[in-house]
């Protein structure tokens, strides 16, 4: 692992595995409990694959009373325990350690209930996003968070890392599309937060627990929301001389009370690998390509266009074609879509960046980039979802260079720095991790950083979920719950009172 | 002890009040405009901490579709602004002044996170939790804290902005605040279907709701409670209400579409513009419940899934005698009870009929004092929230009491 430093491994529960394997065996019979080291390979890593640990064991629980007892068991004996679903996190999340028990979620893989008169689902976590829509598609709805992993990430996975997609823009992100969960805590109690009403009753627990990255409790259930599907889609592939333009005409479209169901950017460099590798059509005598797709009823849709259409050619646009069958539509996405492969293609290795910044900055960010691309010496490629300012670059690099992995992703972190400079973010979709958890000062001050800390204390007091991920230094919580009392006193000498 | 209020006009005059609160053990009631102040069990302490001198707009930004403004800010304020820019909050927060005598127009937008407004629209476009962007907080603990940022696709960290959403004071005092906000609809127009009962309203609602129509309002007012909205247009029989917004071609097609669908159902009228955005503003205020010969009667706020309501409701009937209108396809029931609360008939019922909860949203003093205001918790939830507090305010100085702990 290039320099990243985990917790230090237990050496007790180390020495104590077979006796741990033998307590998770009563708790999951069968082929529940994965301990070879073979079988245990396929789970030594997930999508952020440069870095990779054999855990303690595998776990594969099958129902929530299992999940609880094993939570409840490594709870009262002090072992770590990191929750995996797909194993598609970028981040790391799902990264095992050595001294702790990997629980994976996969066989929670069924739909316990669909219920369209209140449009929700009831799902098993380990349900694939797509699986969900699958299940519900031929009754004309959908589940509209849409991860690019959407065939292989598991619905646990996308509320513990709030996962967007495409259709984020206007249909809002995982956060935005749950309305409940069922969740066990590593004291093994299982606790349900909202349901199919609304509005979740007291703190919003539910909010704090999407995104928490699996270190706060292990979901169980999830409740998602669905929506009818719109009428139609058309799309509209629009290419200018450079990102300015492309950016410009981003914020005209906003600007004129539009919010498309997708609106997508690509810079040069992705166009012309994407159009070398799927030959979408693409134009390549421009700098940028935006794809923006209109969704509703035909009235609405052919309004739209028409607007659209005005603003990009007022900004400058070289090229502008209108989708005229679903098909063509579906062409101006395919090399979007294959921008990761086909970068892929042109490079051995490509490291991806998830970073927000707001939209207006795009032009200063990208020169940036180019900037610290000559530093580096390594060619970045930029997808980005242009609605709402999160970026994709993707840096090329060649691992079998030494030296080069850790470039890449010297180079990655000096992108984020300048993302969070200029008002954005370290991660728009794809979590912390342990990929972006010693960027986090970056954005947050000590603190900001205690006070998270201390959510995660009410949930985990001993720091025993998925440790070492987030946070870049973990305190204990009696530390954190000491205060300092600042002698002040009654009457306040410089607040104005009446 | 007399009560002292404080006006602070600073994030750091907040924070020196909390220390001050922290070195006298002297816990703080935090309000902003008070409208909601009757919401919840009542807060008894020493000192008033009051917001509504934390004001401006610090940030605001059309074409990136964010806003941030001080605490204290009026949400009136910032809804005109949003406005002249053919912007809005889509959440469309309500306003809780008139339900307690107030006049309209009251309330800041720290409020509107602290209680998790929303509105019609939280059927389509979420609560105030799901376009809270950022914070800047002091915890009880007297430390001044960050979270989020101005971007709406952010997972860096947890997401306390959203744990501020419906902690009504008593886990920090958010001083700043950013909001994702979002075009305004051209053109409105309303769908009456008149004559409806309640369950044949919820299966009307059901249907339209699960249409291509793109519905962003969906309410049922039963006879007795449709001639006080908007000026008495509605009187003379329950009234079915389905809202369609958008560009005017689009929302012409979808209105003739909805008709089609309903056509069976009962007898149509179309309420466009002006007078649709009165009707729900009015459904959205409560306004069927505010007049002041109503106002000692207890009022429930009651969430459910949208296709029980009703259900739970016609059960209630039968038990005590009470007033009702649903919003947001009959998953919110407003219950205004003509004698006594009767929490006890009415959370079972809930139960009963599928789960859900209830806030006794206006009551008097003595009935507040008795009951739970809110849902009360299974036992560790109920441990895992208390343990919550406990992180960010050990000392218990914010709104003491006001959540039930
Ligand atoms: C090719 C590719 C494209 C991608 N595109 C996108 C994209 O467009 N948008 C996007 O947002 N992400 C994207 N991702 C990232 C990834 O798919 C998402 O983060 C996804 O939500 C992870 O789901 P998973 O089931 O694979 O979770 P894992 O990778 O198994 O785990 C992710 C995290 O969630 C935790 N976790 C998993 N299950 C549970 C559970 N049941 N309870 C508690 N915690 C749990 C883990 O501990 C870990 O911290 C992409 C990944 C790949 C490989």
């Amino acid at each position: 692992m290039s320099g990243l430093a985990m917790p230090r491994s237990d050496e007790k529960t180390l020495a104590r595995r077979a006796e741990i394997v033998a307590a998770l065996r009563g708790i999951v019979p069968g082929e529940g409990v994965v301990e070879t080291v073979n079988e245990m390979r396929a789970f030594e890593s997930d999508g952020l694959t440069a870095y990779r640990q054999l855990p303690l064991v595998v776990v594969l629980p099958e129902t929530v009373e299992q999940v609880s007892h094993i939570l409840k068991y490594c709870g009262e004996h002090g072992i770590k325990v990191v929750p995996r679903g797909s194993g598609t996190s970028l981040s790391g999340g799902a990264l095992p350690l050595e001294d702790a028990v990997l629980l994976v979620m996969s066989r929670f893989n069924r739909i316990l209930e669909i219920d369209y008169p209140n449009r929700v689902a009831v799902v098993q976590p380990g349900v694939t996003n797509l699986g969900i829509t699958i299940a519900v598609q031929e009754d004309g709805f959908y589940y509209a968070p849409d991860p690019s992993s959407q065939i292989a990430c598991s619905i646990g996975g996308n509320v513990a890392e709030n996962s967007g997609g495409v259709h984020c823009l206007k249909y809002g992100l995982t956060a935005n599309n749950v309305l409940g969960i069922e969740m066990a805590m590593m004291n093994g109690d299982v606790i349900r937060l909202g349901g199919k009403h609304l509005d979740a009753e007291g703190y919003d627990l539910l909010g704090i627990m999407t995104g928490s990255e699996g270190l706060l409790g292990v979901v169980t259930e999830v409740t998602v929301r669905l929506l009818k599907k719109p009428d139609m889609a058309r799309a509209l592939l629009i290419g200018f001389p450079s990102n300015e333009e492309a950016g410009q005409c981003v914020a005209d479209i906003i600007a004129a009370g539009i919010i498309p169901g997708g609106m997508e950017m690509m810079d040069g460099p992705a166009i012309r690998a994407a159009e070398a590798f799927v030959h979408a059509g693409y134009p390549l005598d421009v700098e940028a390509l935006l794809i923006v797709e209109l969704d509703g009823c035909e009235a609405e849709i052919d309004h739209l266009i028409g607007v659209v259409e005005k603003i990009a050619i007022g900004n400058g646009s070289i090229t502008c074609r209108i989708s005229q069958s679903d098909e063509e539509r579906l062409a101006f996405w395919a090399g979007r879509k294959a921008a990761f492969p086909a970068v892929g293609r042109i490079s051995p290795d490509y490291y991806c960046m998830d970073g927000t910044i707001p939209r207006k900055q795009l032009p200063r960010v990208l020169a940036g980039m180019r900037q610290l691309s000559e530093q580096y010496g390594l060619r970045v490629a930029n997808v980005f979802h242009a609605g709402d300012g999160n970026l994709h670059p993707l840096i090329l690099y060649d691992a079998n260079n030494p030296g080069e992995l850790e470039k890449a992703e010297a180079f990655g972190a000096d992108i984020l720095r300048l993302c969070v400079k200029v008002g954005g973010v370290l991660t728009g979709e794809h979590g912390v991790g342990v990929e972006k958890r010693d960027l986090m000062p970056e954005m947050f001050n000590e603190t900001d950083l205690d006070q998270q800390m201390r959510v995660k204390c009410a949930f985990d007091p001993e720091h025993l979920l998925n440790p070492g991920k987030v946070f870049p230094q973990l305190r204990r919580c009696a530390e954190l719950g000491r205060m300092h009392i600042h002698q002040g006193k009654m009457p306040f000498p410089d607040i104005p009172r009446f | 002890m007399p009560v002292t209020v404080f006006t602070p006009t600073s994030s750091e005059d907040v924070l020196s009040a909390v220390h001050s609160a922290l070195a006298e053990e002297a816990p703080l009631e935090i309000v902003g405009h008070g409208t909601k102040r009757g919401i919840g069990q009542a807060v008894q302490t020493a000192h008033t901490l009051n917001l509504s001198g934390l004001v401006g707009v610090t940030l605001y930004e059309p074409e990136e579709l964010v806003l941030s403004a001080k605490a204290g800010t009026a949400l009136a304020a910032i809804e005109q602004l949003l406005a002249e820019h053919r912007q809005e909050l889509a959440f469309e927060p309500m306003d809780y002044g008139p339900l307690f005598g107030g006049a309209a127009g009251s309330g800041t937008i720290g409020g509107t996170l602290a209680a998790n407004l929303s509105g019609p629209r939280r059927i389509r476009a979420g609560a105030a939790r799901d376009h809270i962007l950022g914070i800047h907080a002091v915890s009880g603990r007297g430390e001044a804290f960050k979270s989020g940022g101005r971007v709406v696709k952010n997972v860096t960290g947890y997401d306390l902005s959203k744990a501020m959403a419906g902690s009504w004071g008593t886990l920090a005092i958010v001083t700043d605040l950013t909001f994702k906000v979002l075009p305004a609809a051209e053109a409105e127009t309303t769908l009456a279907i008149r004559g409806l009962t309640d369950d044949r309203a919820a299966n009307a609602m059901a249907h339209a709701m699960g249409s291509s129509a793109e519905v962003s309002g969906a309410a049922h007012l039963p006879l007795l409670v449709a001639g006080s909205v908007a000026a008495g247009l509605l009187a003379g029989d329950a009234a079915t209400l389905l809202r369609i917004e958008g560009v005017p071609p689009s929302v012409a097609f979808r209105v003739s579409r909805l008709k089609d669908l309903l056509k069976a159902a009962g007898a149509m009228q179309e309420i466009a513009g002006e007078e649709s955005r009165r009707l729900w503003r009015d459904i959205r205020d409560c306004v069927p419940f505010s007049d002041e010969k109503d106002r000692a009667k207890p009022l429930w706020r009651v969430s459910m899934a949208p296709s029980d309501g009703h259900r739970m409701v016609d059960a209630l009937r039968r038990e005590a005698p009470v007033n009702t209108f649903y919003d947001w396809q009959g998953g919110l029931i407003w219950l205004m009870m003509e004698a006594d609360p009767e929490a006890a008939t009415l959370r079972s019922l809930i139960r009963r009929h599928g789960g859900g909860h209830a806030t006794l949203i206006r009551a008097t003093a003595s009935q507040r004092a008795a009951i739970p205001v809110f849902e009360p918790q299974s036992a560790s939830l109920a441990q895992l929230s208390a343990r919550l507090k406990e992180q960010f305010d050990p000392k218990s100085i914010l709104n003491p009491g006001r959540m039930g702990f």
